[in-house]
């Protein structure tokens, strides 16, 4: 009854894989981003405020056009990529992550910057004069505080990344296997005539991996509250 | 020795104060808006003063005209603010251990032990800083500063925060800190009879200025 074919097992895996790679690498500049926006005062703070929030409201498909024209083999940043490292992203499952990384990025971005924001930073000038240089104070002291609002961001750009469509699609389309993802297989499945079981199985799937999420998040938001909280 | 000559400004409050504090217990006494915690800022490192300069001893920690201003962290001052400060995420062992991490310290057992003892919080160690009192809260504060081994305390209004009940009860332990410790103290208060309890020299302060310095009958 429920049972999928090979192919449709493929793009679940894949799927995952992407959003699952896509939050990870973004993670480090999602950190990154949200400090510098919740702790430091610079020029053209307000430009990059907007470009980090840019992907939420732009058509996903002129950032998927973005992307290609940036990262196509074509492209500034993509020829630069092949010729020195042998990265190819277009029409690579990579590509689908970088894709997806940067539509879940502000989703990431907000609510790292907010949890970062609403730390005591008396606590880390505490930390400091009892001998924590200021990598120390941040890995020890503002990173473990800010823990819940990194969580947080990292479902929120997972769910993104898991159910992205028109950027991926346009930036590295939809081949089977290789950048084919579970909504690009909906998609397709609903092209085509008697595609409608096959779609509806994995729509199933979809709302599941959304629910575990979701459930998994919850849970370890609580653990963390709990750690403020006492025993 | 602490030497402090250091200037000051803040918005429209400016700051000139120079006075110098020997062993024993420091107190910088004065009512709010004094420029008291102002200046305990500045010796720990977390404020820079606009001119003037700050030494520990032998060690210059700040000389605006040389261009020194040792960090925080290379301080080795121990402070105690009146919040307290405890670190939420952290159990109360891992407050008090964490000024030894930091410094990469091996571990001493019997510094720990002494420490505990002094303050008598051994049987809060397993604690969140959350399940404790404000009491419990400021002795555990003093005692992470304590086990950083510093060279001076600082204590900046430590019993402002607590009820009258709680001041008595940990009053004895500062006390008993300043007899046995041997770590030179600076006090901030603005509390006459609590300063006569602990201090065994007054800096007396008000609107950014030293107004006098001499001995506990400065606070009468």
């Amino acid at each position: 009854m429920f049972e999928l074919s090979p192919a449709e097992w493929t793009a679940v895996l894949l799927s995952l894989r992407i959003a699952i790679v896509a939050t990870i690498c973004a993670l480090p500049f999602g950190i990154a981003v949200g400090w510098l926006l919740a702790r430091k005062e610079f020029w053209g703070k307000i430009i990059v405020d907007g470009i980090v929030y840019l992907p939420l409201v732009l058509p996903p498909v002129v950032t998927g056009y973005l992307l290609l024209i940036s990262f196509g083999r074509k492209g500034p940043i993509g020829a630069f990529l092949a010729d020195y490292f042998g990265i190819v992203l277009s029409f690579r499952w990579t590509g689908a992550a970088l894709s997806c990384g940067v539509m879940g990025f502000p989703l990431l971005v907000r609510p790292i910057r907010l949890a970062l924001e609403a730390i005591d930073r008396r606590l880390e000038d505490a930390a400091s004069t009892l001998g924590a240089n200021p990598l120390l104070v941040f890995l020890t002291i503002t990173l473990p505080l800010a823990l819940p609002g990194i969580i947080a961001g990292m479902v929120m750009c997972f769910a993104r990344a898991l159910g992205e469509f028109g950027a991926t699609i346009t930036f590295v389309s939809n081949i089977p296997g290789e950048t084919q993802t579970i909504s690009a297989a909906i998609y397709t499945l609903l092209q085509i005539p008697g595609g409608e079981t096959p779609a509806g199985r994995l729509v199933v799937i979809a709302i599941a991996i959304a629910l575990a999420a979701l459930i998994a998040s919850e849970w370890f938001a609580r653990r963390a509250g709990m750690r403020f909280q006492g025993e | 020795m602490l030497a402090v000559n250091a200037e000051k400004r803040l918005g429209t409050f400016a700051l000139a104060a120079r006075f110098q504090a020997a062993g024993g217990v420091t107190a910088l006494f004065g009512p709010s808006g004094a420029g008291k915690t102002t200046i305990v800022t500045m010796i720990a490192g977390l404020l820079a003063p606009d001119r003037g300069s700050i030494a520990l001893d032998d060690t210059v920690l700040f000389d605006a005209a040389a261009g020194v201003n040792v960090p925080p962290y290379r301080r080795r001052i121990g402070c105690v603010f009146q919040e307290g400060r405890l670190f939420p995420h952290l159990s109360v062992r891992q407050n008090l251990d964490y000024g030894r991490r930091m410094s990469g310290h091996p571990r001493d057992t019997r510094h720990f032990a002494g420490i505990i003892e002094l303050l008598d919080i051994g049987h809060l160690l397993n604690r969140r800083p959350r399940m404790l009192s404000g009491g419990e809260r400021q002795r555990v504060a003093i005692g992470r500063a304590l086990l950083m081994r510093p060279r001076l305390l600082l204590l900046d209004e430590p019993l402002a925060s607590l009820d009258a009940a709680r001041k008595h009860e940990i009053l004895p332990y500062l006390v008993r800190l300043r007899d046995e410790a041997h770590v030179p103290m600076v006090y901030v208060s603005h509390t006459a009879a609590e300063l006569r309890q602990i201090a065994t020299n007054v800096v007396r302060l008000d609107a950014g200025r030293v107004t006098a310095i001499g001995g506990v009958e400065l606070l009468d």
